[in-house]
């Protein structure tokens, strides 16, 4: 080979099609409200609030820090055995919580503790699971929102198939908007590198199932930054599926809910799946057993502190006169009792009973298993009046 | 839609099953069929034949082809309240699914503490015998009877092929259906669709003998009546019994039948090594210890890969090598 061969061309340049890299988000990034709280406008993701509705934003974000506070607290204390912390993306998933109807259906990873809460659920609820009494003591069909999935990326799968099932029903571009229904199904940046998620993405293209693929990129997959993950902006990768990607700042509860909203309006009406990337940060440890310090910059961490989602709102709101010294009084009390009620909700979780586990394997117990637990009922009831 | 309810008929297992699919189908519809090539294809067994074309594309569904993401979304449509019944092409394709299978399909209903349902059917044609290239003829059956949650059956004919897959359908639990691929085209039985089946969960007595009990599932059932057949010719009475549910295990029929004979001899194409003939080995001397009056020998395919197709009937157990070990348990 001579050193003066003319190389193939193998496509555009990447970094011309993709850009830079952009701290910022790029200038791709939807937003209506900067980390400095400014009301900003955007062609096509506009919305008004009314002052109840920004309040309403506000009181949920401060509610579920605080949630998430208190069950980081009771980790530390030993009353939960791990905690899944959601710190810095309360704005990302109140912003989809409160862009559902009821008759949607999501599909939540293990930290979507915000979306939970604006489902309706106790968030005592949340906690057995880190606590170690249950794997989630909740009927998924009384909240549609389903128990949380360990799996990294595997309930993105169980959302287009429930997605498909609701084309099924009927209830997917019908016009009536107490009928026409989507699936919100979420994961994180580190999942998008699994195989479930990208089947996901190729079923529900194929079937224009209504689903948006909810994806909060918080940079880090435990210790491994979105680099390791994907070489391009991860909203961009939807087009290869063949559906519309668009990012959102994620610390963002405006344009959050604005986006996610439109993706859900476009999933009932029939017209098919979208990828909505929340671009924000994950303030906080994996979970309560991992340590940051090692692999990211303090320095990295501070940079976002600036953009915090509740910080931004609140300038906002006291700019703006939106709410009162006795709104944000009002609001602190209401914390503090959250708080209250999980301590002490928590410390009185019971622990399960033993036999119980042999009962729930199968709709219909087979004989062997229930001898197996007849079996193990005789043994603990001969240690009875032992000492 | 015509239904094709007849009493004897000469069906092979393939047609037994299609004629058990369309029956369920048309009993619920609720039930969906999906998979690659089971639309206009029929499969690439053809036991969906026909099926896509009355039930429409919305109830038998081409699938991308990716196997996870069959069973990931079956695990969806069941949440909502469907019954879908999923066709793995191959038994050596369904290991992308396994983590679907073993993590979200067999722990749904225990997670949410028996609130949300799971009744699927994955159906796997199994085991080898067809000349086929690498990861077409394996037996993966003891993966999934370890794994808590699921049930695993199989059938062996075409008549438990047309009742149990109806069966297996209207059960809530998922079930792993195993469908042996050798037979789909091979024997014809006389179907009566007017019969009361036995239930799904239970083993039978295929041939009744007093010398030693074989122990069979799927494929390995007929090369047991061929074998309990040739003994007969040399004056020894053989039983055979199709177990034909893998997990749970109807040990009844099992243990009343080695209590009686005193030997039994486990014939599966799966590898030895902690195969089903292990569990069975266990619990019959568990069981019945004073009434062996040998060990429980076990018959299967060795602990290698499958081999090369040209020599497969080498490693397949065959009437030949399940007669050397009722020589053997006879003579201990």
């Amino acid at each position: 080979m001579s050193d003066g061969a003319v190389q193939p061309e193998f496509g555009p340049d990447l970094a011309e099609v993709f850009g830079p890299a952009h701290a910022d988000g790029g200038p791709e990034l939807i937003q209506l409200l900067t980390p400095e709280g400014e009301r900003v406008h955007h062609p096509e993701f506009d919305l008004d609030f009314s002052a109840e509705e920004l309040q309403g934003l506000y009181r949920d974000m401060v509610l579920v820090r605080r949630l998430d506070v208190e069950a980081t607290a009771l980790q530390r204390h030993g009353e939960l055995g791990i905690w899944a912390q959601l710190l810095g993306q309360e704005a990302a998933q109140i912003g989809a919580g409160r862009a559902l109807r009821s008759q949607d259906f999501v599909f939540p990873t293990y930290r979507e503790h915000g979306v939970a809460w604006c489902r309706g659920l106790d968030p005592l609820k949340l906690l057995g699971l880190f606590r170690g009494v249950d794997h989630g003591d909740w009927n998924p069909s009384d909240y549609n929102f389903n128990l949380y999935t360990i799996v990294i990326g595997a309930q993105t799968l169980h959302a287009t198939g429930y997605a498909m099932g609701m084309q099924r029903d009927g209830v997917v571009g019908t016009g009536d908007p107490d009928r026409d229904a989507a699936v919100l199904a979420h994961f994180g940046d580190g999942a998008s590198s699994q195989g479930d998620v990208n089947e996901a993405f190729i079923f529900a293209a194929s079937y224009n199932a209504p689903v948006v693929f909810f994806c909060q990129n918080n940079q880090w997959a435990i210790s491994e930054p979105i680099e390791r993950q994907s070489r391009i902006p991860l909203y961009q990768r939807a087009l290869g599926f063949g559906f519309p990607g668009l990012r959102v700042d994620g610390n963002d509860v405006l344009a959050t809910y604005a986006v996610t909203r439109a993706a859900l309006q476009r999933a009932r009406d029939g017209q098919g799946p979208t990828f909505v990337e929340a671009y924000t940060y994950r303030m906080g440890a994996h979970t309560t057993t991992d340590d940051p310090t090692r692999y990211r910059l303090t320095a990295d961490v501070e940079h976002w502190k600036l953009k915090d989602p509740i910080a931004r709102l609140e300038v906002y709101l006291k700019r703006n006169g939106l709410g009162d010294d006795d709104f944000f009084a009002d609001l602190t009390a209401e914390a503090d009792e959250l708080g209250h009620t999980l301590r002490e909700g928590c410390k009185a979780m019971p622990d399960p009973e033993p036999l119980e586990i042999f009962d729930r394997v199968y709709a219909e117990t087979p004989p062997e298993l229930a001898a197996q637990r007849d079996g193990f009922a005789d043994y603990l009831a001969s240690f009875e009046g032992a000492h | 839609m015509v239904s094709t309810s007849s009493t004897g008929q000469k069906v092979t297992l393939a047609k037994g099953l299609n004629l058990g699919l369309r029956k369920a189908m048309e009993a619920d519809d609720k039930v969906l069929l999906m998979g690659e090539d089971v639309g206009k294809l029929g499969g690439v067994f053809r036991i969906t034949d026909g099926l896509q074309k009355d039930f429409g594309e919305d109830r038998v569904i081409d699938s991308p082809l990716a196997e996870s993401g069959i069973v990931g979304t079956a695990v969806g449509m069941a949440m909502r309240g469907y019954r879908p019944v999923v066709e793995i092409q191959f038994d050596g394709f369904v290991y992308p699914a396994y983590d679907q299978i073993v993590c979200q399909v067999a722990k749904i209903h225990f997670r949410s503490k028996g609130r949300v349902k799971m009744p699927m059917v994955i159906r796997i044609p199994f085991g080898g015998g067809i000349g086929a290239v690498e990861h077409h003829s394996e037996s993966p059956e003891a993966q999934f009877a370890h794994t808590p949650g699921l049930k695993v059956v199989a059938c062996s004919n075409p008549v438990d092929g047309y009742w149990m897959i109806q069966q297996a359908i209207a059960h809530d639990d998922p079930v792993i259906f195993l469908e042996p691929k050798r037979q789909y085209h091979a024997d014809k039985a006389e179907l009566d669709e007017t019969a009361t089946p036995a239930p799904l969960f239970t083993s039978k007595v295929v041939r009744p003998g007093s010398d030693a009990t074989l122990l069979a599932y799927g494929p390995t059932v007929k090369t047991c009546m061929k074998a309990a057949e040739a003994a007969a010719g040399e004056g020894r009475s053989l039983e055979v019994i199709d177990l034909r549910t893998l997990s749970p295990l109807d040990m009844g029929p099992v243990l009343d039948s080695v209590r009686r004979t005193g030997r039994a001899v486990v014939v599966h194409e799966a590898h030895v090594n902690l195969g089903m003939g292990a569990e069975l080995a266990s619990r019959i001397t568990e069981e019945c210890f004073y009434s062996l009056e040998a060990p429980v020998l076990r018959v299967g395919g060795f602990d290698t890969p499958y081999p090369a197709s040209r020599i497969e009937e080498e490693w397949l157990p065959d009437l030949d090598r399940v007669l050397d070990a009722v020589d053997r348990s006879l003579e201990f």
